[in-house]
Parts: structure tokens; C-alpha cells; sequence
């Protein structure tokens, strides 16, 4: 590579500015261009459901390096763009606005959307008073509306349905959360933990309803405003606000319609290479082999991501870094500190450590005695030990791991 | 505006203008320092902007609120003057702190 050579990274969010930044640092000798979507500076994502939600965070805290870092990197900034074509046997990038550029290597890492309601899409979407959230954009059209006293009806109790709950309830918004699974965060925790959500957010005054399908919305006389939500055992629900949290879609189509192997997100090996050689992908967009679980997995995850991002930029400069974290996520709900390490999907039994009522344990995802995951709330010491029980695959003895009496840290072997 | 120096666990020192009121993480990042991941982005989640800070600034520092010391208990090769830098705030009073970078993070 040389100086002449131009690496274009498509996406600005934590994968693409870490990608751009990395490869800088380890050496890419020739331009680096980080294409997003959005007007703003690549900025912290997980804040949008909290502090920044909650208006306690300033714009100019939110952004993940300052402009003056991009410059001392060399890293040219096209925000407010997006790449509508790729031909690869060009390497050949075509914008939106007509202009194109050829690329000497090229980054993925495009992120996701938020998955549409169906029920929605007859009009609702597009009423004043209906937001998904994933961008500072959407925060921000949310906020002028997220007043105290405003009905607020969240469907989807996943993460950010019930992150969005808890910093509305500090505001004195009456809030409703609509899930369609019989319990909220059903696709990541166990039962006994999803009612031990479900009760911490009742007890502080959400309206809690699980079980029930959103099948259809009513707007007002200028079509501009929800005012109901139709729910499938016939409620209705009067609101000022909706917001929808009911997953991602990760964005592929551009991957996709140029051939790159995408399969519920572009392919990538433990490296972060898709099938192109001239191509690297990183972050909520890809899908990779993990060697840990023994199949093949997505991750909506920010240090997923910045993981994933750094070994593309040692790929980029030619070097092999290899993907080998393990997943864990966080989410801030109220006083309580959830941190998750590990997938559970497969478990045979769940162990819990500690105490529901005092709100501070950890639940144990067993398959035999391996950890395949660990959910730990206001347990931070037991979070870190549960981070290597689960990558050093340590099987563990469940009478002990019950027992408080015995320290997390004398289940791990000596060191 | 307040001094910060950063050495990373190779040697190499940093020596940054920082803004009141960011935190020590914050400015390492825009200043591209290499060893400080902060993989949460400063949600005090991850311990991996650990720093040990000079021992003469210790005392001069707010101590570390219950969050962090339990993420502290558990960051690879914790000492007495730990510290998470996504939780260290730049202050007048700050000038002219020096944070070292421990082995882990390089």
C-alpha cells in the first residue's frame, strides 16, 4: 500500500470511526475517508436511551473523538453522505449525491436500523408523536414531547424499551410498556430475571403489558399526531408519545446487491474479512464463526464492535488480529447496573447467586457445567470473574457457585 | 488550560492541554493516545481506561465513588493508585496531573 492507496469506510458510528482510526494507527500509509449518514461527529450510541434521553448529557459530550483527533489522524470526515452503489470489479463507490471514487480497500461497518412495526407502516410511522430511536436525530425529535405528565407508550420491552422507561418515569411521564412475548427481555434472559425486571419497573410506576401485539394505531383529525394504540385484546391506549423498540435490521443491502456473502449480515471470518479480499466489515452489520458457541452469530454490541473494527484495520495494513472476546453488553436501568457476559441461548438450567429481593445477584446460564452466560445486576466484582468463567470456558461446580459463602474468585483455577 | 501528562506503559509521554470539566479518558481519546479502550464509551462498565495516577496527586483527587472501586477490584493488575479515567474529571485543581498506562492496556 501506498500513499496514493484510499481506504473508505462506510458507516461513522463506534465501528467505522474506530476502523479509520486504527488503521491510521497501525500504519495505513495513504488516504482514509469515513462516509456516514448523519450530520454529527461519530458520537457514543448507548447514551441516546439514557443520559441523553434524559437531557443530562450535552451534544459536545457525546461525540466519540473530537474533530481535532480526526484531522491528527488524517481521516477526512464525509458526514451527511451515503453510498447508494458499489461495483467491485470497479472498486468503485457511487454516492447519493451522483459522485464516485474508487477505493483501493473498503470498510463495512454500516450498522443497523430499527425493525419497523408492521402495524405502523399504514401512516403512524410518519405522525409527529411516533419515533424509533437510534439516532441523536431521533432523540432529539423525541425530546420536545418527553415532558413530565405526557402519556408515553413504548412497544417492545427489549433494552431500550425499558431504558427509555426508566428515564421517563425520573421525568413524570405515565408510561406504558406493550411487549408481544409473554415476558419482557424474553429473548436474552431467563424467566425469573425478566419478572424481576418486570416488577422493578412496576414498582416505580410503568405500566407493564406483556403478551399483547400492537395490531393498529389511531391519529388524530390532521393525521399528524397518534393519539391511540390499538392493542390485540382489544385495549386502547391513549398517548402523546409512542416510541418502538422492537430490534434492528442490519444494513446489508449495499454488501448484498454487490455479491458480498451476507446472510442475516455480511459474512466476516474471525478477522473481520467478508468474501472480498478487498473488503473488511466490523460491527452490528456482520455475522462471524464464533469458535466460544461453535455457530455462527450477530452482535448488537458496542465493544463487539470496536473489537471487530480493530482487527479489520490490522487486516487492512495486512496484519491478522483475531476476534476473540467474548459478547457481553450492559444496559442502566434505574439504580440498577445489568451486565451481561455471554450468549444463553442453549442453557439447561439457570443458577442464581445472591438475592431478587435485594436487588443484587447474578443468574449463571448453564449447559453441564460450562457457563455459557452470566446476567449480573449490582454485582461489578462478580461481572468481571463471570467475564472469564464464560471465555475460558471453566467448568464450575454448581453447589458452589450457589453458595455466597464461597468466593466467585475460588472457582476459578489458581493462578 | 489545565495541564494532563499520560505515559503510556512503553514510556512515552503525553503531554495535553485538557478541557475543564471533560474527563482524563476523554481527552486521552481525542488526543489519540493509544491504550486507553474505553470500550463503554465512560459508562464506568469496563475498566479498560484504567490508570494508575502519580502518587502525589492521590490525595489531591475526589476519591473514587463505589462504582468504580468495584470495577477497580477487578481490573487486571489493580494497585493502590488506581483509578478509571472515564471517572476522572479535569479540573483548575487537576493541573498538571500525570496518569500512568498499566501493561494490559497497550
Amino acid at each position: 500500500m501506498s500513499s496514493n492507496d484510499l481506504l473508505i469506510v462506510i458507516g461513522a458510528g463506534h465501528a467505522g470511526a474506530e476502523l479509520a482510526v486504527q488503521a491510521r494507527e497501525g500504519g495505513w500509509p495513504g488516504r482514509i475517508a469515513l462516509v456516514g449518514d448523519e450530520p454529527a461527529l461519530p458520537y457514543h450510541r448507548p447514551p441516546l436511551s439514557k443520559a441523553y434521553l434524559a437531557g443530562a448529557l450535552a451534544l459536545d459530550a457525546m461525540a466519540l473523538k473530537s474533530r481535532a483527533a480526526y484531522d491528527k489522524a488524517g481521516i477526512e470526515l464525509m458526514l451527511g453522505r451515503r453510498v447508494v452503489e458499489l461495483d467491485r470489479s470497479a472498486a468503485r463507490l457511487r454516492f447519493e449525491d451522483g459522485h464516485s471514487t474508487q477505493y483501493s480497500r473498503l470498510a463495512f461497518a454500516s450498522g443497523g436500523r430499527p425493525r419497523r412495526l408492521p402495524a405502523a407502516a399504514a401512516g403512524a410511522d410518519a405522525a409527529e408523536n411516533f419515533h424509533y430511536l437510534r439516532t441523536m436525530a431521533d432523540v432529539d425529535r423525541i425530546r420536545p414531547r418527553f415532558v413530565a405528565g405526557a402519556r408515553l407508550a413504548i412497544v417492545g420491552g427489549g433494552y431500550v424499551g425499558l431504558e427509555v422507561a426508566a428515564v421517563a418515569i425520573k421525568h413524570g411521564l405515565k408510561v406504558t410498556v406493550l411487549e408481544a412475548a409473554s415476558r419482557v427481555l424474553a429473548r436474552v434472559t431467563a424467566p425469573r430475571v425478566s419478572s424481576f425486571y418486570e416488577q422493578v419497573h412496576r414498582e416505580a410506576g410503568v405500566d407493564v403489558r406483556t403478551g399483547v401485539q400492537v395490531d393498529g394505531f389511531d391519529l388524530d383529525t390532521t393525521g399528524r399526531l397518534v393519539t391511540r394504540v390499538h392493542c390485540s385484546d382489544g385495549e386502547r391506549i391513549e398517548c402523546d408519545l409512542v416510541i418502538a423498540g422492537i430490534g434492528l435490521v442490519p444494513n446489508t443491502e449495499l454488501a448484498a446487491a454487490a455479491g458480498l456473502a451476507v446472510d442475516d449480515g455480511i459474512l466476516v471470518d474471525a478477522a473481520s474479512r467478508s468474501s472480498d479480499p478487498a473488503i473488511v466489515a466490523a460491527g452490528d452489520c456482520t455475522r462471524y464463526h464464533s469458535a466460544l458457541y461453535g455457530r455462527s452469530i450477530r452482535l448488537e454490541s458496542v465493544p463487539n464492535a470496536l473489537e471487530q473494527a480493530r482487527c479489520a484495520a490490522a487486516a487492512v495494513n495486512g496484519n491478522e488480529r483475531l476476534h476473540e472476546a467474548v459478547p457481553w453488553f450492559w444496559s442502566d436501568q434505574y439504580e440498577l447496573k445489568l451486565k451481561m457476559v455471554g450468549l444463553s441461548q442453549g442453557y439447561d438450567r439457570m443458577l442464581l447467586r445472591g438475592s431478587l429481593e435485594q436487588r443484587s445477584f447474578s443468574a449463571f446460564y448453564l449447559k453441564g457445567a460450562q457457563v455459557l452466560a452470566v446476567d449480573t445486576v449490582n454485582r461489578v466484582p462478580e461481572f468481571m470473574l463471570a467475564k472469564r468463567l464464560v471465555a475460558e470456558r471453566i467448568a464450575v461446580d454448581p453447589d458452589r457457585l450457589v453458595d455466597e459463602g464461597v468466593p466467585l474468585k475460588n472457582l476459578l483455577p489458581l493462578a | 488550560m489545565p495541564q494532563l501528562t499520560i505515559i503510556e506503559w512503553s514510556g512515552k509521554e503525553h503531554h495535553l492541554e485538557a478541557e475543564t470539566g471533560q474527563s482524563v479518558m476523554q481527552t486521552a481519546l481525542d488526543a489519540l493516545v493509544p491504550g486507553i479502550m474505553a470500550d463503554c464509551g465512560g459508562s464506568c462498565s469496563c475498566a479498560t481506561c484504567h490508570c494508575y495516577v502519580d502518587e502525589a496527586w492521590v490525595p489531591r483527587l475526589p476519591p473514587p465513588e463505589a462504582a468504580e472501586r468495584d470495577m477497580l477490584e477487578c481490573a487486571l493488575d489493580p494497585l493502590a493508585n488506581s483509578r478509571l479515567s472515564c471517572q476522572l474529571r479535569v479540573t483548575a485543581q487537576s493541573d498538571g496531573l500525570v496518569v500512568r498506562l498499566p501493561r494490559s492496556q497497550v
